[in-house]
This record gives structure tokens, C-alpha cells and sequence, in this order.
């Protein structure tokens, strides 16, 4: 098969670094080869962050190119906007729609642009949920990339038990059964 | 057949290290090789320390190899600097145990003040280097490494990237082989580097180097892909993935030791092909070395010295190939900030109102120097904050440093900012020391510390008391203030950078982002209270908003109730919420 390009990205401190590990997980299980590109350190201070990840039968290089992206998982919407000349043509983006502010906005430098999705959408497949809002009604915030992950999911060919043991098996123990729900609550969206 | 694993490149060096039955292992925290150290801990058979510096970690795993066990030592390009005193000398003396050091490069400086080469100070130190190019390769070569430093009494350098450090890929585990240690002998002539001594170690350095260059054409590290004569591209590391991406029907050979060169293995490799390519990141290490033998190769000339490269400029630049990519949308920057919540953030904020400006130094809050904080005007190394400041005093004079001050972290102060601090009141200066104390190692991630009162391996020990540090060199004026305590460190500011002392103020207040940082409440903008004088917003908090008509909303999913905005709100109209 051809080598599958994913590329992750969003705000540092968002958590973008443990939905590359589970797709990690989940594409190891699966016996593809694997690699995922992070990034740590000062980025992470609230600075855009990309994470890819590259799964075949032979990967080389860990980055993504641009223009070679499958799929687009952006977890804001200005990163959504900054990243989606990584897809390919017939991409999809999956976009949790929030907006964070950047510094450069927040001190009157820069504006942050209106009508991301509605652009996004005239050149690609683009599915836009609030995982936010859907994880403050799980009570918990913090969730919301698990549900981000469930979306995710219902667009890549891995079967959904696997998904729960990747998920079960790389989230804190004690954090698994709101896990769990979030991730449920992402895949039936 | 061993577990396969997907392993980030750093956790795969720890896995490594572990296989090769390594029994010491001291790091300093440092982007991006502190994750090898963070990975060590796992194995229970290796002692794993943070040590204050890169230079202290050498000497602990100079030590345990004199000792006769194997030994790392790992540390970020410019750790190699501090690091470069023992390890030049490392080099005459051997080992008796193998030791090995990580040097972690930064092509694209991701987190780093520079984009240094390593394998160019591993060539000055005579240190032969291997460079893998995966997670897998990552943890043989490490092994390897071991076996190669006893078999030739050399320490090696293991250099990474961060595309490698930070990356992860399917690694094969295997057991650990358990090393016997090698007997004690006092052999002053190998390991007292004095002239009488070091002359004929040199000679000997000399001669290793030669015999692993000869040796080299044998090794399975380096290897020949042989496809298409038309083209050869001589590569290493990371770039080898782009040139099997890019260039798949080319010849490749595949170097996995970069110094020093196999020159026979190399020669006979471009005989072989009409053109030859030389592709690495940075500096032109290999390329140099291979057209001084004569040979017509082509690298840099077509390929930058700078960042990183891609499977997508080997296409563009060497192939020629025009790529029709989409141009990225021009959109708002996002560059790092100081986290909701960050302590740095209210020292700042007051450093700011009062119009001083800040020897910074290697830290999250090296983000002070740019907007709306605008305090930090300096940052070069780790300890510089200091000794910069003195220097400036003795350029210019006392008068000129008035609205001066240093700013350190703790983990920093103690990595080198302590000797600085030390000359400050051995040569008479006056100026004025913060010590941003958040109880911890921050940009890094959260390592333990000297002053932490916790070991890597997780045991409590003795935490080293910075005020009572400072009051031992015999600074009288020390203090220790609440870092949100905006009115007294504005008031302690002002005093300290009076008086003709050096003065040491340490701003006491936990990393928001440490897990015993109880976060005890949100703050909460009540709009009809609001004048819209934007004072609130001066400090450039992620959690805070501005709202079209002027007011302001506080992100409650961001915002660690610090409560900074609170206290700079003249009308009450910020509440903190308590949990």
C-alpha cells in the first residue's frame, strides 16, 4: 500500500502529542511501519505545534511533505488554516472548532481571520465538531482531544475495539474510563 | 525475534544504553536529548543522575569508566561546549569501561540559541562520532558504540538531530547483556593528563584515529546501497531518509561513522559512480573532507548550511524537479509564550512598568524579550544572565546598570550562573540578580534539580538552599519574595537596584505546570465593572480576550487562576473564582 500521511497540529499544551501516540499505537498494532515527528520544548509554550505521522509497508522520512497529507487533524481553527496546504487534493481536515487567539492578535499586531472553515471547506472535505463544548458536557475539558480522536477514527480503516485497547493501553490509568466515553462520544458524532 | 516497539530516537539510545549493560548514566537536561535521561530511569541496572552541568556529567561518566563500567553522558549541541573541557582531554586518556557521550543537535534551532555541529567539535576533540538515522539504528549504534570505545580505549559521540531525537519509529527489543567490570589498575601514564603523560597519548590519539579510518571500509555501520552508477550520494543520519525518498534509484553509501572518515570505503564507492552527491545537514563535515582527497563532489553548493532538510528540497535543489505545492496562507504568527499562570509573567509585568531592562538568560523566560513583556535585551548561554550584567557595570560604571538587572532560572543559576554570581562579589560589582526560582527545570519539561530535594531515579536528598547559597558568598542583601507579589517585588526592585551591592532577589513561585501546583480557583471578568482601560491585557495572557466592545472575557479552560490580571485591575472588575 501506498505509504498514509497524517499530519497533527494545534496550540502547545493542547495535547497533540498524545493523539500522535495513539495513532502510533493503533498503526504499530496494526503491523504497518511506522513514523511520527513531534515536536518538544519551547514550541510547546502556546506556540503552533505539528506532529506527523507517516504509516506503510516501508516509511523513510518522519516528516510529511506538503501537499502529500491524508488527513488533517487540526485541533484549532487558525492552525486548521496554517497547515491545510500539507493536504492533498482530495484530503480531509478534521477540524475541532475553537479558537485560541495568538500573541500576535491578542496585542493588536495581527487579526485573527474570519470564515476559516467556510474557506477551508471550498477546497476540501472539512468535518468541524466542538469537541470542547462536547467534552465540558462529559465534565471535563480536558477530554476533548480523545473526542477529537473518535472523529478521527470513523475516517481511517482500524477497526473500533482496536481503538480502545491503543487508547486504554497509552492514556494515564486513572484517566481511562472518561477516556473511554470521549472517545465514544467522538465516534458517534 | 525480540518485542517490536515504537520508540521515540532518545527513548531508543536509553533502550540502548541498557542493552549494552551500561551501569552509569548523568545527563543535564537539554532539547532534545533530555528525554534519553527521562527513558534511563526505567532500568533499574543503571544509575541515572541530573547532574548540574554538562561539564560535572562528563566528569561522573569519565569516572564510572576509569571505574570500569560502561557509562553515557548526554547533553544538547551546546552542552557539548560546556562539556568540551573534560571531553577534549577524555580523548587522550580513554577508557577502561566504554563510555559514550549523546551529543543532540538542532538544525531549525526548534529550542536552541545556535545550530552548531557537533561532529566539527567532535573532529577538534579527535573523538570518532556515529550518526543513525532511526530509532532502530538509534539503539544498535548505541550498542555498538560501547563495544567500539573499549575495542579502540576511545570514548565515542553518538550525534542525533532533533528529527531523530523527536521521532519515533518500530524498534526490535532484545536482553540486556551484563558486562563483567573490568579490573582496577593504577596506570598514571594513561589517566594523569599531564605533558610528560598526554605527549605520547597524543601520538596514540593519532594513531586510533588512522586505524578506525582503515577499519571503517569493515564496518557494518557503514554500508553501500548500490542501484543506479549514474548517480552516488554519500550521506548520514536523518538526510538518508530523505535521499531514500527522494532520490530511490540512486547509489547510496550510507555512513554511520562520520569521523573519522572511512576514506578507502568512500574513494572506492565514488570509482564507482559518475556523480557524486554529499547531502548532510549543517556544515559541510563529510563534503570538505572528501574534496580535499580530490574527489568532485557537490553538497552545499546547491543545498543550504541552515535548518533542516526534506525529501522536497533534495527534489527541488538536486533533481530539479518543480514541485507544485499550494503556498502556505499568509496567517497570524503563533510563536511560544510565557504559559496562563507562568510566575515569569508578574516578574516581568513589573520589570516592564518599571522600565528596566534584563540580562536574560536559557529558560522559558527568555520569551520576557519579546512583546508586550519587552523586558529581556540579552540572552547568549546558560549562566551568561549574570556575568553579562557585570560586564556591562564595568564598561560603563555603577550608574549605568540602575535600571539593569539579571534574570536566571533556578535550574540555570545552578547550572553555571553560580560562578558568575561568584565573580560578581569577588570583583566588586553592585548590580542586581533575580532569581526566577519556579522549583524546577521548565522549558525542558520539568526536571528535578539540585534544589528540588529529589534525584532522577526519583529519591529524595538534600535540597540545596539558594538563599542560604547566595548569603554563603557573602551577599548581604538576599531576598526571597512571592513572585505575584506585584507591590512588594515592585517596591524590592526599586531598592535593590539602588543600592551601590550586589543584591540577590530570588521570586519564589512554583511552575503552574508542575503536578504539586495546586491550581486554586479561575479568574472571572464581571463586564459592568470594566472601564476597558486594557491594563489586564499589558502582561499578554493567552486566557485573556479582548472582546470586540472592549472588554475582555477570561478563558476558563486556559486561565490557572494566578490571579496577576486581578491584582493589575484598578475597578475590581476581575474575581477569582475559588474550586
Amino acid at each position: 500500500m501506498e505509504t498514509k500521511n497524517i499530519v497533527i497540529v494545534g496550540v502547545g499544551g493542547q495535547g497533540t502529542l498524545l493523539t500522535s501516540r495513539i495513532l502510533g499505537g493503533i498503526t504499530t498494532a496494526a503491523g504497518y511501519d511506522v513514523k511520527l515527528s513531534e515536536v518538544h520544548g519551547m514550541s510547546q509554550r502556546g506556540g503552533s505545534v505539528v506532529t506527523y505521522v507517516r504509516y506503510g509497508e516501508n516509511v523513510a522520512e518522519p516528516i510529511v511533505e506538503e501537499g502529500c497529507a491524508d488527513v488533517l487533524i487540526a485541533f484549532e481553527r487558525l492552525e486548521a488554516l496554517r497547515y491545510a496546504h500539507f493536504l492533498k487534493k482530495d484530503g480531509v481536515i478534521i477540524i475541532n472548532d475553537q479558537r485560541i487567539e495568538p500573541i500576535t492578535v491578542v496585542t493588536g499586531m495581527a487579526e485573527y481571520p474570519e470564515g476559516i472553515i467556510e474557506k477551508l471547506s471550498a477546497e476540501h472535505k472539512v468535518i468541524s465538531v466542538d469537541a470542547m463544548e462536547e467534552a465540558k458536557k462529559l465534565g471535563n475539558p480536558k477530554v476533548f482531544n480523545t473526542i477529537i480522536i473518535g472523529v478521527a477514527a470513523k475516517h481511517m480503516d482500524f477497526e473500533h475495539d482496536k481503538w480502545i485497547e491503543v487508547i486504554q493501553a497509552t492514556v494515564p490509568p486513572k484517566t481511562v474510563d472518561i477516556n473511554m466515553k470521549a472517545f465514544e462520544v467522538g465516534y458517534n458524532l | 525475534m525480540g518485542e517490536k516497539k515504537i520508540m521515540l530516537g532518545n527513548a531508543a539510545i536509553a533502550r540502548g544504553c541498557y542493552e549494552a549493560g551500561v551501569k552509569v548514566s548523568a545527563a543535564y537536561p537539554g532539547t532534545p536529548s533530555t528525554e534519553i535521561s527521562e527513558n534511563m530511569v526505567q532500568y533499574k541496572e543503571i544509575y541515572s543522575e541530573w547532574s548540574p552541568n554538562e561539564k560535572v556529567a562528563t566528569e561522573v561518566a569519565i569516572g564510572a569508566s576509569f571505574a570500569g563500567v560502561r557509562s553515557v553522558v548526554s547533553m544538547k549541541h551546546v552542552g557539548v561546549n560546556v562539556a568540551s573541557d573534560p571531553l577534549f582531554t577524555a580523548a587522550y586518556t580513554g577508557v577502561k569501561g566504554g563510555m559514550v557521550l549523546v551529543a543532540a543537535d538542532d538544525p531549525g534551532m526548534y529550542s536552541s540559541q545556535n545550530e552548531q555541529d557537533s561532529r566539527l567539535v567532535a573532529r577538534t576533540a579527535m573523538i570518532p562520532v556515529f550518526e543513525p538515522s532511526d530509532s532502530m539504528e538509534a539503539k544498535e549504534f548505541t550498542k555498538y558504540a560501547f563495544e567500539m570505545s573499549e575495542k579502540y580505549d576511545t570514548p565515542i559521540m553518538i550525534r542525533t538531530t532533533t528529527r531523530l531525537a523527536h521521532s519515533q519509529g518500530v524498534v526490535e527489543l532484545f536482553d540486556r547483556q551484563e558486562i563483567p567490570d573490568k579490573p582496577y589498575e593504577r596506570d598514571i601514564r594513561k589517566m594523569v593528563m599531564m605533558p610528560g603523560n598526554a605527549i605520547p597519548r597524543h601520538i596514540f590519539v593519532e594513531k586510533r584515529l588512522n586505524q578506525m579510518a582503515t577499519d571503517g571500509a569493515d564496518m557494518p555501520i557503514n554500508k553501500i546501497e548500490m542501484n543506479d552508477t549514474s548517480v552516488g550520494v554519500i550521506t548520514s543520519g536523518i538526510p538518508y531518509q530523505y535521499v531514500k525518498e527522494a532520490m530511490p534509484n540512486a547509489s547510496v553509501l550510507k555512513l554511520g561513522m562520520v569521523n573519522p572518515l572511512p576514506r578507502k570505503l568512500i574513494e572506492d564507492f565514488c570509482s564507482k559512480v559518475d556523480k557524486v552527491y554529499v547531502i548532510e545537514e549543517l556544515e559541510p563535515h563529510i563534503e570538505t573532507q572528501v574534496r580535499a582527497w580530490g574527489i568532485d563532489a557537490t553538497g552545499k553548493e546547491l543545498l543550504t548550511v541552515q535548518g533542516e532538510y526534506s525529501a522536497n528540497m533534495l527534489r527541488e535543489k538536486l533533481l530539479g524537479e518543480k514541485l507544485f505545492t499550494k503556498a502556505a496562507e499568509q496567517v497570524p504568527a503563533r510563536p511560544p509564550i510565557l504559559c496562563p499562570g507562568c510566575p515569569h509573567r508578574s516578574v516581568f509585568t513589573v520589570l516592564n512598568k518599571l522600565k528596566m531592562h534584563a540580562a536574560g538568560d536559557i529558560g522559558c523566560y527568555t520569551l520576557g524579550a519579546v512583546a508586550p513583556l519587552s523586558v529581556i535585551d540579552t540572552t547568549v548561554c546558560m549562566g551568561s544572565s549574570i556575568s553579562t550584567l557585570h560586564g556591562m557595570e564595568k564598561a560603563k560604571g555603577k550608574d549605568y546598570i540602575k535600571n539593569w538587572v539579571a534574570v536566571i532560572g533556578d535550574s540555570t543559576f545552578l547550572h553555571t550562573g553560580i560562578n558568575s554570581l561568584m565573580n560578581m562579589v569577588y570583583n566588586k560589582a553592585t548590580g542586581t540578580v533575580i532569581i526566577l526560582d519556579n522549583s524546577t527545570t521548565g522549558m525542558t519539561g520539568h526536571q528535578d534539580h539540585a534544589a528540588t530535594g529529589k534525584t532522577l531515579m526519583g529519591e529524595t536528598t538534600y535540597a540545596i538552599n539558594i538563599y542560604a547559597l547566595c548569603k554563603a558568598l557573602g551577599i548581604d542583601s538576599v531576598h526571597e519574595i512571592n513572585a505575584f507579589d506585584v507591590s512588594g517585588l515592585e517596591q524590592l526592585i526599586k531598592e535593590e537596584v539602588a543600592k551601590d551591592e550586589v543584591s540577590v532577589i530570588i521570586t519564589k513561585s512554583p511552575c503552574v505546570l508542575l503536578k504539586s501546583t495546586k491550581v486554586t480557583g479561575v479568574c472571572r471578568a464581571i463586564p459592568e465593572k470594566c472601564k476597558k482601560c486594557g491594563m489586564c491585557l499589558k502582561p499578554g495572557c493567552p486566557a485573556i480576550i479582548k472582546q470586540p466592545d472592549g472588554t475582555i472575557l477570561i478563558d476558563e479552560t486556559m486561565c490557572n487562576g494566578c490571579g496577576l490580571c486581578m491584582s493589575l485591575c484598578k475597578f475590581d472588575a476581575i474575581e477569582k473564582e475559588e474550586f
